[in-house]
Formats: structure tokens, C-alpha cells, sequence
């Protein structure tokens, strides 16, 4: 297997695809969006429970796609969890450098997220990776319309 | 069997293979399999010289001849047209406008035929495998006219149902648009059958998107019978940016022009505007000159080769293809009709296409992965997108044995 895939296809990344974490169906939830990716079908929902104080309490996705873009949504919903508003911003402002190759990507603020670094060498691959973010950010601000990368 | 021509080579896919100069090219390291034909045809050398040839010699705007370029320029403009005529083999170059692909003659067609022509009550009957660029124009006309979209189911297999096909025409059928070949499927339409029922139950007049099917088969458009036929040269082994609009020459004089503006026009005043006759008055502007003369060399080439035993090559490689993929487990193929031609679509269990085609790449291989501008194909079969392998004559058996052992590689993987 060519070294390039393996980058791309890290273990930790099949894993996620084959069993997303906080998959599903989040009654209550405070803030939510849908991202849709018309040319290529992917197609995700991401339903947050922003605490009072701003705390993103809970955070779940549903939808189906590729296991680049499945995996990237199950992690973030791992990575964000805990964190404030202003926190999830940062996380997908370095994770955007990262997978666009603007940016190193530090460990310090992506942890598990570094094994997306792999997609830069896929410049097609990218708006699969960020498709779950800028749908998390859309439900953060509270945007009406679906989003998508294409 | 009709005769072949006696100066034709017999067919050797290696000798065919050294006239497409990027089929030596190395992507990523590893020898290009192409299998995206369907997408687009590679380029045979006697097409890009004549194009680069074209531009080195000859360039000039046609039918504006006071110079002897612009005569050359005309005349082998012209010479695309006779060669089209003859390649579909239409009564007259008269009745072969050149569009910009077969989008442009099926928006053509809609515009100039069916607009002012269609009322409420009117229908438009399509097929469920069409490819977006059949469907939205006729939704187009549907939604300015009144008339109403009907659309004839497929079989599990992929097939028209033809007793269905037939059961929807009507004295109220106006247009009839259906593919000769599915591109998302390969399903093959018996398109002079199903001309045949529209005479015979309806006064519609019908138009074939030939778009897939001109390169794997000769088409005869006597045979065929239709009204309008429309395909693309890049899908022919031609240049991008040209294609074919065949129209049956009392139906294209009575059609209103498509566009406005130089070269269509016989005389112009500030109060009124004579048109010239088909096909120049639906050909406003200037054309792609450069393609078409590329074009016109794609025909040549074509017809210097047996295309009989080409398509016979095609068919066993279609049949070698699907007979290997079926080994692989937990694959299932979409569109599985009985007459079909070219194209292996496909899913891996718990493999999204996308990563499938993300694989292939790697190894070198170009297949198109997603729902090929056919949403409504792959709504039937119930999958988000499929990965599409499409087939050309100078494709081998060789290739889909890699096909097979990245896909291998790739199930491992996942």
C-alpha cells in the first residue's frame, strides 16, 4: 500500500468511519446545522447543547458520507466536547490550516485531530475533511442555510 | 453482417494504443489506466496535430473570406460538416448544426423547437435514466410552457420498460428525449424501436442524446429514424468545446434561431432581420473553429478503423471486467440490462465510493466516483453515488486486472 494512502487512511481514521462516535439524534438541542456537499452526496447534521455560560455540552452528528468526511465529524464531535464557543473556533481555525496546508497543525490544540494532516496531499479530499466542521461553526452561529465546502 | 472497408487494419489494441500519446503517461508513479471514457474520450496524435496544425497554419475566422486563410478556414470547417454527415450518416451536411456539446444541442433543441411551439396539456416524455443535461432543459420548457414532464420507469436491471414507454405516449406527446446510451448505467436504448412507437402512438418528435453511445458503435441514423440527434466531440476522440446537433432539415427550417448575432443573419436593418436557412442560422458567432477541423480528423480516423470489430473488442472487455468484479465480495453492480455497453458501475460494501476513487487514483487509475449527473439513476438503485468505470477500445484487459487488485487492496484496507 502506497505511503501517501496510509497518511491519509490512518488507522484511527477506518476506525471512526466504521464506528462514529456521538452518532445520532440529539433532542433539545440548543444550536443546529446542516451541511451538504451536492456534487459529491455527503450529506451531515450537527446538533449541539450549548450550556448557558457557553459551554458546548453535548455535541452529535447524523448523515452519511465518505470515510474521510465521517471521520472528521466523529472526532470533532470528541475534540469540541467540553469546550467553549471561542475554543471550537480555534480548534477549527488550526484544523482548516492544517488540511488546507497553510498550517503546521499544532498538537497542542488539535491532539487526535493531527491524523487528518494526511488530506493535504489530497487537494480534492479537503472539502471532505471540512465539511463537518463549517456545518458545526453554521450551528454555532446559528445560520439558517445548509452549508457546503464545493 | 455488412462488409467491412478493405484498407482497414485488423484490429491490434497495441498498435491502436501508440496513437493516444497520454496513454505512455505515469501518474503518481504508476502507468495511467484511464477507465473515465465516459467522462472523456483521450485524444488520438492525428486529432491534436490537426488542431495545433490549424493554429500554426491556417487560423482564420470563417465565412468572412476575402483572404485566402479565411477560405482555408471555411472549406475545412465546411469539410467537419460532409464528414459528420456522413460519420451519422444524415441525408445532408445541411442538417448537422455544430453546438458546443450536447448540452448546447439539447438546450438548442428546447429553446427553438419546444418553447414557442408547446401549450398547457402538451407532454415531454424522458426516461428515468437520463443524464441531468436530458431532464432540466425539458423542466425548463415544462415551466415556461405549461406542458407537463413524463418519465418512463426503469426495470431493476437498469432497462426501460417499454411497454411503459409506450403506454405514456399520446396524441398530447410533443417531445420525446431519450438517451441512446445511460451514461451512469451503460444501458444500451433500442432507440429505433422506441422511434418506432413514437410514430406509431403519438405525433412527437424525438430526440436522441447520443452523447454515450457515438463512441462504442456506429450509429445510422436511417436506421434510427429519430428527429434530433445530438452527441459531443470530446466524447469521439475529439476536442473539447464542439459538438453535433443532426436535426432533419424540414424541422430545423421551421425552428426559430437560438441565439442572436454575426453569422447567422442574411441581412440585418435597425427595423428587421432576415435570417439565413439551417444550419448557419442557428450558428451565431464565431465557432470553435480549431475543434471542429479536430474533430472533422476524429471521423477520419474512425472511419480508417474497423469500428465493427472495435465494438466487438469493447463488448468482451465489458464481459471480461464485470465477470472479475463480480469475484470481488460484497460488491454489487448497478445497471445490469441486458444490452449495455461500456460503462461497469458499482458499490463496495462499507466503502464510500469517493474513498474508492481516492484509492484508485493513487495506483494510477482514473475512474469517475459519485452520481454522475444522473441523481435520479442513483435515487432507483437507492445509493448516494456509484464508482464508474468506463470503457474505451484502446483499454486491455491488462488494465482491469489492476482495477481488480486496487480494489482488492482497497477492501482490505477498510
Amino acid at each position: 500500500m502506497n505511503d501517501e494512502l496510509r497518511e491519509l487512511y490512518q488507522q484511527i481514521i477506518l476506525d471512526h468511519n466504521r464506528s462514529p462516535r456521538n452518532f445520532g439524534d440529539l433532542p433539545g438541542a440548543t444550536h443546529s446545522a446542516e451541511g451538504y456537499n451536492p456534487l459529491c452526496g455527503d450529506h451531515y447534521f450537527v446538533r449541539a447543547h450549548v450550556s448557558e455560560e457557553g459551554i458546548i455540552e453535548k455535541v452529535f452528528f447524523e448523515g452519511s458520507g465518505c470515510a474521510i468526511s465521517k471521520a472528521s465529524a466523529s472526532l470533532m464531535t470528541s475534540a469540541v466536547k467540553g469546550k467553549t464557543l471561542a475554543e471550537a473556533k480555534r480548534i477549527f481555525e488550526e484544523f482548516h490550516g492544517m488540511v488546507t496546508g497553510r498550517r503546521e497543525g499544532e498538537e497542542e490544540i488539535l491532539g487526535k485531530l493531527t491524523v487528518f494532516s494526511g488530506v493535504r496531499e489530497f487537494p480534492v479530499r479537503v472539502k471532505c475533511a471540512a465539511l463537518p466542521w463549517h456545518t458545526l461553526v453554521a450551528a454555532l452561529e446559528r445560520k439558517q442555510e445548509p452549508v457546503t465546502t464545493e | 453482417m455488412t462488409s467491412r472497408p478493405a484498407e482497414v487494419m485488423p484490429f491490434d489494441v497495441g498498435r491502436l494504443r501508440r496513437d493516444f500519446p497520454i496513454l505512455t503517461r505515469r501518474v503518481r508513479g504508476r502507468p495511467l489506466v484511464y477507465l473515465d471514457n465516459a467522462a472523456t474520450t483521450q485524444k488520438p496524435r492525428c486529432v491534436i496535430e490537426a488542431v495545433a496544425d490549424f493554429y500554426t497554419r491556417s487560423n482564420a475566422n470563417i465565412h468572412r473570406g476575402i483572404h485566402a486563410l479565411s477560405e482555408e478556414a471555411t472549406a475545412r470547417y465546411e469539410e467537419t460538416r460532409r464528414l459528420a454527415a456522413r460519420f451519422l450518416n444524415a441525408s445532408s451536411p445541411k442538417e448537422i448544426v455544430f453546438t458546443k456539446g450536447t448540452t448546447e444541442a439539447i438546450n438548442l433543441v428546447a429553446a427553438s423547437y419546444a418553447r414557442p411551439r408547446l401549450k398547457s396539456g402538451d407532454e415531454i416524455l424522458i426516461t428515468h435514466l437520463e443524464h441531468h443535461a436530458n431532464i432540466v432543459p425539458w423542466q425548463m420548457v415544462c415551466q415556461a410552457t405549461g406542458a407537463r414532464l413524463r418519465v418512463a420507469p426503469i426495470d431493476d436491471t437498469g432497462a426501460v420498460i417499454l411497454e411503459e414507454f409506450e403506454a405514456l405516449l399520446s396524441e398530447r406527446t410533443a417531445v420525446v428525449a431519450l438517451a441512446h446510451q445511460s451514461n451512469a448505467l451503460g444501458t444500451v436504448n433500442p432507440v429505433a424501436r422506441m422511434c418506432r412507437l413514437v410514430r406509431e402512438n403519438s405525433p412527437a418528435v424525438v430526440l436522441v442524446d447520443g452523447a454515450q453511445a457515438v463512441a462504442h458503435r456506429k450509429v445510422d441514423l436511417k436506421e434510427i429514424d429519430c428527429d434530433f440527434y445530438a452527441f459531443s466531440g470530446h466524447k469521439l476522440f475529439g476536442p473539447t468545446g464542439v459538438g453535433v446537433l443532426y436535426g432533419r432539415y424540414e424541422i430545423l427550417k421551421m425552428m426559430e434561431p437560438y441565439q442572436g448575432g454575426g453569422d447567422m443573419i442574411r441581412a440585418v436593418t435597425f427595423e428587421r432581420t432576415l435570417y439565413k436557412d439551417p444550419p448557419e442560422r442557428f450558428e451565431a458567432g464565431t465557432p470553435p473553429v480549431a475543434s471542429v477541423i479536430g474533430l472533422g480528423r476524429a471521423f477520419e480516423y474512425l472511419s480508417g478503423l474497423d469500428r465493427m470489430a472495435l465494438s466487438e473488442y469493447e463488448d468482451e472487455l465489458l464481459e471480461y471486467g464485470t465477470d472479475r468484479l463480480r469475484e470481488i465480495d460484497g460488491l454489487r453492480m448497478i445497471g445490469t440490462a441486458k444490452r449495455k455497453s461500456s460503462v461497469i458501475s458499482f458499490v463496495i460494501d462499507g466503502v464510500h465510493p469517493h474513498d474508492l476513487g481516492t484509492i484508485l487514483d493513487v495506483e494510477g487509475i482514473a475512474v469517475r466516483a459519485g452520481h454522475h449527473c444522473a441523481q435520479p439513476v442513483m435515487e432507483r438503485f437507492g445509493v448516494p453515488a456509484t464508482v464508474r468505470a468506463s470503457l474505451a477500445f484502446y483499454n486491455t484487459r491488462h488494465e482491469l486486472d489492476r482495477l481488480v487488485e486496487a480494489l482488492d487492496a482497497a477492501k482490505e484496507m477498510f
